[in-house]
């Protein structure tokens, strides 16, 4: 079984700790590790997608300091010391709120069906959350400008766009 | 609500409804697996190396440095790789078309650009990746054909039809002399261009072997039956020595009906090195296999000065590969959905040096209604009839390419809802008519048809003692809501709550089930289903007659009902036994049966079975940029019963996004003289993204059916066909421009 330092073949490793939904880890990763690689092929955090690696779908965004990113695009020693937010971790996230099981935006997907094939869900979702951080998106079209990272290719987008909307009216927890 | 669902058992409670997928919690907390997601111990990592040529032979590998590389476990190619089938039948899928499937690593001849020359296998996915780009190959290449235009004269009827797709029916009467002679006159070439489907989960197969040799393979596939029969083929296997699961999988729309190069080759080297091994494409190479065919049509409609058609002819030319004769009906479509005494239709093949063209979301019809629905709206403005007058006063009931009545058709419904919806009375028919502001307003209409098909299906139903059913076959849910519409049918068909149902799927260990593609899952699966439940209700009934002191016992199965988890006589609930006490006083713990379906003869005899809608667009353009945005489509759908209002909905949504896409952003470009497509990526190849898409208003019509027990039709497809030609009118109505060539992208509003 392979190690959690990762690659075989790179000789160097870097020591690097990181919060993974409010999880403290202690983690030894080769250089040319992504930290979307990181999430998936070494933590079995498989919710993070990977849909092109080039930061084109926004299949793989995760929450860095409550910030959205593209995790194939970040390479996983870079993060050294942030907090990392995945879809695993939302319901966390929202748990510290007072609320219920789901984060309330992951309660909004499934009433919205604001996902069908559920591949780009995960991205969307943090996406939506960091977009709800951010603060800047009000309206719609907004949300939709802003949105425009996140590629969902069953066509979901007004659905998704509802979701969010009503969450964002109701205030919702980050 | 319907007496079609009812199985003379349960009732209509959540058929019909807006049901929540009941994936949904898996979907969105991330516990949802696809198929490059699964581990296994000792997992290997396989990456692909493509060819850089288009046409020709490999002359030289070079892997030494690769191999060299700590952590590669082993270069795979066609000069060291193990023995596999020779003969190119053994390749052959459940769903492939006329022709030699390709064979992976077969030999040293390459086909199309970005054909897999070698898979690198390491102990990680970085070293597999880097270890790739150290294999290097040397090439004699030849002059690749890409270019349909320049193959239209050597195109050709195909000579094997392929299975289920019917040919161009006989012409009848005379096309020619009726057009010729016709008061009004139409006469256009349409394009449009090549298409991929580029769902969001790349392909992916992991092939864990298990400690007593036998394989689990978790493959993304629209039908695991078609993994499993492609690898037991291809590597002389038997049907127990290799399990195939697809739970989940990352979009489909036809790219994943056919097992893909990553499964034979991760197949290949889990063998080789008898450890498990996973191989995922990366986009760049979702660029290598399937796609919808670019094609070159040209639709001839005469008619007299009322529009009443007198002529109709419709020509394709699509590209198929040196190797396949892929064929999709593109053609056909105008007989059916028209009344005209002289029609004439042909479809031809060109062969291209690209991989075979695939099924993507209703294959042909896309390609033949975009040109058959805005020649429809040039006749409109020819004749000076507005487009939905036009489609009436042709309208059929009766299907002219069969010369069969429709089981049921309901478009003019269609018609007269999405017109009120839409507003389409104020339409005013002058092009360039229209403002808001400084942007053009364009409305525009079109029509859409599928066919309603049904599959032999089957599926198994268990009903344990603690009350909870389980049902499930083989066959995919690739997004489109099939867990969700199971569940509901099963939990009504037992009068069980939601949560005491589970619904299988994507595993060939279960009952044995199609592909799911063609919108025919509904009624496929859902009548096994359905029928599954009705025997296992059949022996709790017989059962619970038997029971000592039963209340039913002198009723028969006709005048029960199923409800609260209980089995009663209809009309006196108190007369009734609980589930779990019939199975308890039987001593049984579970009742089970496996049913099979299969579409009806009779009612196939008498009627002909399509779904048709009427697409509503709304364009606004800022002529100074000639940026198009779509602001609003109306779609109505006539697809017979819909099982679930949400679902439903989001699949005629989801569709209406990729005609968006179709009509104004996808093109796979390619280089013709390197015969390799140039945009492969989704930042050159634009799918619709949030900001493209507004408001989209689906309506289902009212229409009942009865080509199967459930009175459903299907919706995958009938979304998309039409939108691409409704939104092309739009843009002809706001700016005067007729544009005949896919995508319309800023540079043809400009011109």
């Amino acid at each position: 079984m392979l190690s959690e330092s990762g690659s075989a073949g790179a000789d160097a490793r870097i020591g690097i700790t990181l919060t993974i939904n409010s999880e403290r880890r202690e983690l030894q990763v080769a250089p040319w590790t992504t930290l979307l690689d990181l999430l998936r092929e070494r933590l079995d955090l498989t919710g993070t997608k990977k849909g092109c690696d080039h930061g084109q779908c926004g299949a793989c965004t995760v929450l860095v300091d409550g910030t959205r990113i593209n995790s194939c695009l970040a390479l996983a020693v870079m993060k050294d010391g942030a907090e990392i937010t995945t879809v695993e971790g939302l319901a966390g996230l929202a748990q510290k709120h007072g609320t219920n099981t789901l984060h309330p935006i992951q309660e909004a997907f499934v009433e919205h069906d604001a996902f069908q094939c559920g591949y780009c869900t995960p991205g969307q979702l943090c996406s939506s959350v960091g977009l709800m951080n951010e603060g800047h998106a009000k309206t719609r079209d907004e949300i939709r400008e802003a949105m425009s990272g996140n590629l969902c290719r069953c066509g979901a987008y007004t659905n998704i766009v509802d979701a969010i909307e009503e969450v964002m009216h109701q205030g919702a927890a980050r | 609500m319907t007496k079609q669902i009812s199985t003379g058992a349960g009732h209509d409670r959540f058929v019909g409804s807006a049901l929540s997928r009941v994936d949904g919690p898996a979907k969105v907390t991330g516990l949802a697996k696809y198929a490059g997601e699964f581990s296994a111990e000792n997992l290997a990592h396989g990456y692909v190396v493509s060819s850089t040529i288009a046409k020709g032979r490999i002359t030289g590998i070079d892997t030494s440095a690769a191999e060299a590389v700590p952590g590669v476990l082993k270069v795979l190619t066609h000069q060291n790789r193990p023995s596999i089938a020779g003969e190119a039948k053994a390749y052959q899928d459940m769903v492939a078309p006329p022709g030699s499937p390709f064979r992976p690593l077969y030999d040293e001849t390459v086909v199309f650009s970005g054909q897999p020359v070698a898979l690198v296998v390491a102990e990680d996915f970085e070293t597999a990746r880097h270890a790739a780009s150290l294999v290097s190959l040397t090439y004699e290449e030849e002059t690749p054909h890409t270019d349909i235009a320049a193959q239209m004269s050597e195109s050709y009827d195909p000579p094997t039809k392929r299975g289920g797709i019917k040919p161009p029916p006989k012409p009848w009467g005379d096309a020619g002399g009726a057009f010729d002679g016709a008061a009004i006159k139409v006469k256009q070439r349409y394009r449009i261009a090549h298409e991929h489907h580029n769902p969001m989960e790349p392909q992916a197969s992991t092939v864990v072997v298990e400690d007593d040799g036998t394989y689990t393979v978790y493959d993304k596939i629209q039908g695991v039956a078609n993994t499993q029969l492609y690898l037991t083929n291809a590597f002389g296997l038997k049907p127990d020595q290799v399990r195939c699961l697809s739970p989940y999988m990352g979009g489909g729309f036809g790219n994943a009906l056919r097992p893909q190069y990553q499964l034979f080759l991760a197949m290949l080297a889990a063998q080789d090195l008898n450890r498990s091994v996973r191989v995922v494409l990366t986009r760049d190479q979702m660029w290598s296999f399937t796609y919808r065919p670019g094609a070159i049509q040209t639709v001839a409609l005469g008619a007299d000065a009322k529009g009443t058609l007198q002529a109709i002819r419709h020509d394709a030319v699509h590209g198929t590969s040196t190797f396949e004769d892929y064929q999709e009906n593109v053609v056909n479509w105008a007989g059916t959905l028209y009344a005209c005494d002289n029609v004439e239709l042909t479809y031809r093949l060109a062969k291209l040096d690209t991989a075979t063209p695939g099924d993507m979301r209703a294959p042909g019809a896309v390609t033949g209604l975009f040109a058959l629905e805005t020649a429809m709206d040039e006749l409109a403005y020819a004749t000076g009839i507005d487009p939905i007058q036009l489609r009436l006063a042709n309208y059929t009931e009766t299907d002219p390419v069969e010369d069969k009545p429709f089981g049921s058709k309901a478009l003019k419904s269609c018609f007269a809802q999405g017109a009120e919806r839409f507003g389409w009375s104020k339409r005013d028919p002058v092009p360039r008519s229209m403002r808001d502001g400084k942007e053009l307003v364009g409305w525009g209409m079109a029509c859409g048809i599928w066919e309603a098909l049904m599959m032999p299906s089957s599926a198994r139903a268990t009903l344990s003692a603690d009350g909870r059913l389980e049902v499930g076959n083989s066959t995919a849910d690739i997004g489109t809501g099939t867990y969700t519409i199971l569940t509901q049918i099963a939990a009504d068909a037992l009068g069980l709550p939601l949560d005491h149902v589970t619904t299988k799927l994507g595993d060939t260990n279960l009952a044995e089930a199609p592909i799911a593609g063609g919108s025919w899952t509904a009624a496929s699966s859902g009548t096994a289903v359905m029928k599954a439940c009705r025997k296992v209700a059949e022996e709790v009934f017989k059962l619970a007659r038997g029971m000592d002191g039963s209340p039913l016992a002198n009723a028969d199965f006709e005048r029960v009902v199923f409800a609260r988890g209980r089995v009663e006589l209809a009309g006196e609930p108190s007369r009734g036994v609980a589930l779990v006490d019939v199975l308890k006083a039987a001593g049984k713990d579970k009742i089970e049966a496996t049913e099979s379906a299969s579409p009806d003869k009779d009612f196939k005899k008498k009627f002909e079975a399509y779904t048709h809608s009427a697409v509503f667009a709304e364009v606004k353009i800022d002529e100074e940029l000639g940026i198009v945005r779509v602001t609003r489509i109306v779609s109505a759908v006539a697809a017979g019963k819909i099982l679930n209002t949400k679902t439903a909905r989001s699949q005629i949504m989801g569709a209406v996004v990729m005609g968006i896409g179709s009509a104004l952003h996808e093109e796979s470009m390619l280089d013709q003289r390197l015969g390799r497509f140039m945009n492969r990526n989704l930042g050159e190849y634009h799918v619709p993204a949030h900001a493209d898409v507004h408001d989209i208003d689906v309506i289902f019509v009212e229409e009942e059916d009865k080509a199967n027990p459930l009175g459903v039709k299907g919706v995958g497809e009938i979304g998309i066909v039409g939108t691409a030609a409704a939104i092309a009118n739009a843009i002809h109505h706001a700016t005067g421009k007729r544009i005949r060539d896919l995508p319309i992208t800023v540079d043809k509003i400009l011109a």
